[in-house]
């Protein structure tokens, strides 16, 4: 595999979750990273302003049509579903929500599993529902690296525990893990 | 990777029912209408999207049903209070100076932005020289819009989002409730005309003060927006409003120098003057 994107699903204790994840990737982090968390329809974007201040990676709200650039962290944007193009640009979209959530994980695993296959890592973290573990089978389906969080050291175990009952071959891993694995995944 | 059979299959699928029905989904962006017909073939219980595509040739009643998956998406009405409020406070301002009025509500699907914006220039005063349009391609959307109604259980979200807006009537006082649904007044759409209108395939709307277009372009292919926004450039009158949804932007577009940002946070463009 050449890792061509990274997407990331999570729900309560997300933020504090991410926060041991998204401030370790690197300068050179040469894959685009997708991340749905889910948040109530009308909070304004503060996601975005939070982990920019933290991480050494550009961090942004999605934009519709917006070509995925490298090294670069990307929020769904709150009431629309996230979206990757099998062109490689970002899509959003208001369809109904998917597992009672918009943005809902699951859609931009299962578009993002069909735009890049091998070469996508999915991560499901810390959930109180059972949204990503659908996605995270798509991603194990097209042969990508598929990855949990170890349900033990979640805030909420409920989704990871889900995503592994529908793709129990998926990596479980503590979240300082994350990374140094994904960049294993680049060395390759 | 190369294309996969179920691209291809979505591919021909979309050409048969554009060569054999006139709907042209051509240009939708791609990933959210294969997911729509990955959904409709499960649910209709279909080995293939190739099923899809034989089963919709030859029997013209699934069309219909197709045309709901890749159409319809459930709205809310006062969607992003902060659009109307911003429509309330500085573009009715200048609708005030027009003797007569026409609003275009384009892509109404189930007619919540439609009932919406009636409801606003009521509370105006701007209802009784104003015409509405409401257009979109699904008839069975349309005749939904038509009859305006709307599951109860909607109306405190709905409710909610008329307040934020700055309204200033109970919104319960435009629909009457009856067990589990909420239909409203027929006065609300007796000035509005419904029509089967296709952004991707038929012309412009003449002589528009606004058009309301919100979430409807994200479905779109960038070749396919910059049509539509060519058309409703040429569809309003020099100085008239367009909205977009809150993730849409004509920064992209080649018709571009056509608007003015007028609201710039709320997507709200004018019509320039040249």
């Amino acid at each position: 595999m050449t890792l061509q994107a990274v997407v990331i699903g999570t729900s309560a204790g997300g933020v504090q979750a991410l926060s041991q994840v998204l401030p370790r990737l690197p300068a050179d982090f040469p894959a685009p990273v997708l991340v749905v968390v889910h948040v109530p329809p009308r909070q304004s974007n503060s996601l975005v302003d939070l982990f920019a201040a933290k991480c050494r990676l550009p961090v942004k709200e999605a934009e519709d049509k917006e070509p995925l650039a490298p090294g670069t962290i990307y929020f769904a944007p709150p009431d629309y579903h996230l979206l990757v193009e099998a062109c490689g640009t970002i899509a959003l979209s208001s369809d109904e929500p998917v597992n009672h959530s918009r943005p809902a994980i699951d859609v931009l695993f299962e578009s993002a599993a069909d735009a890049f296959g091998p070469d996508l890592a999915g991560i499901v973290m810390t959930g109180a529902n059972s949204d990503g573990a659908q996605g995270l089978r798509a991603v194990y389906a097209a042969d990508g690296q598929a990855i949990v969080q170890i349900p033990a050291t979640a805030e909420v175990a409920t989704m990871p525990e889900a995503a592994l009952t529908a793709c129990p071959d998926a990596r479980t891993m503590a979240l300082e893990r994350i990374v140094p694995a994904l960049e294993a995944m680049i060395a390759r | 990777m190369g294309e996969s059979i179920e691209d291809i299959e979505i591919q021909l699928l979309l050409d048969a029912v554009y060569r054999h029905y006139h709907y042209d989904f051509r240009h939708y962006a791609r990933a959210s209408i294969k997911r729509r017909l990955l959904q409709a073939r499960s649910q209709w219980g279909y080995d293939s999207i190739s099923a899809i595509q034989s089963a919709v040739l030859h029997d013209e009643s699934i069309l219909p049903q197709l045309l709901n998956f890749l159409t319809v998406q459930v709205s809310e009405m006062f969607r992003d209070p902060s659009y109307f409020r911003a429509l309330r406070e500085k573009v009715v301002p200048h609708l005030r100076t027009y003797p007569s009025l026409k609003v275009w509500v384009a892509g109404c699907s189930h007619g919540e932005e439609l009932y919406s914006l009636a409801i606003l220039f009521a509370e105006e005063g701007l209802f009784e020289r104003t015409i509405f349009y409401a257009t979109d391609i699904n008839p069975a959307a349309l005749r939904a819009a038509q009859a305006g109604v709307f599951p109860l259980e909607r109306m405190r979200l709905f409710t909610e989002n008329h307040r934020l807006s700055g309204g200033h009537t109970s919104l319960s006082d435009h629909y009457t409730a009856d067990y589990d649904r909420a239909a409203f007044s027929k006065s609300l759409r007796e000035r509005t005309v419904f029509s089967d209108h296709s952004l991707v395939t038929d012309a412009a709307f003449g002589e528009m003060h606004l058009i309301s277009c919100r979430n409807v372009l994200i479905y779109f292919d960038r070749e396919l927006q910059d049509r539509v926004v060519g058309l409703f450039g040429e569809s309003l009158v020099r100085g008239g409003f367009l909205g977009i949804g809150s993730k849409e932007s004509l920064r992209f577009s080649e018709h571009a120098d056509l608007f003015a940002e007028f609201v710039r946070e709320e997507r709200i463009y004018r019509r320039s003057s040249q």
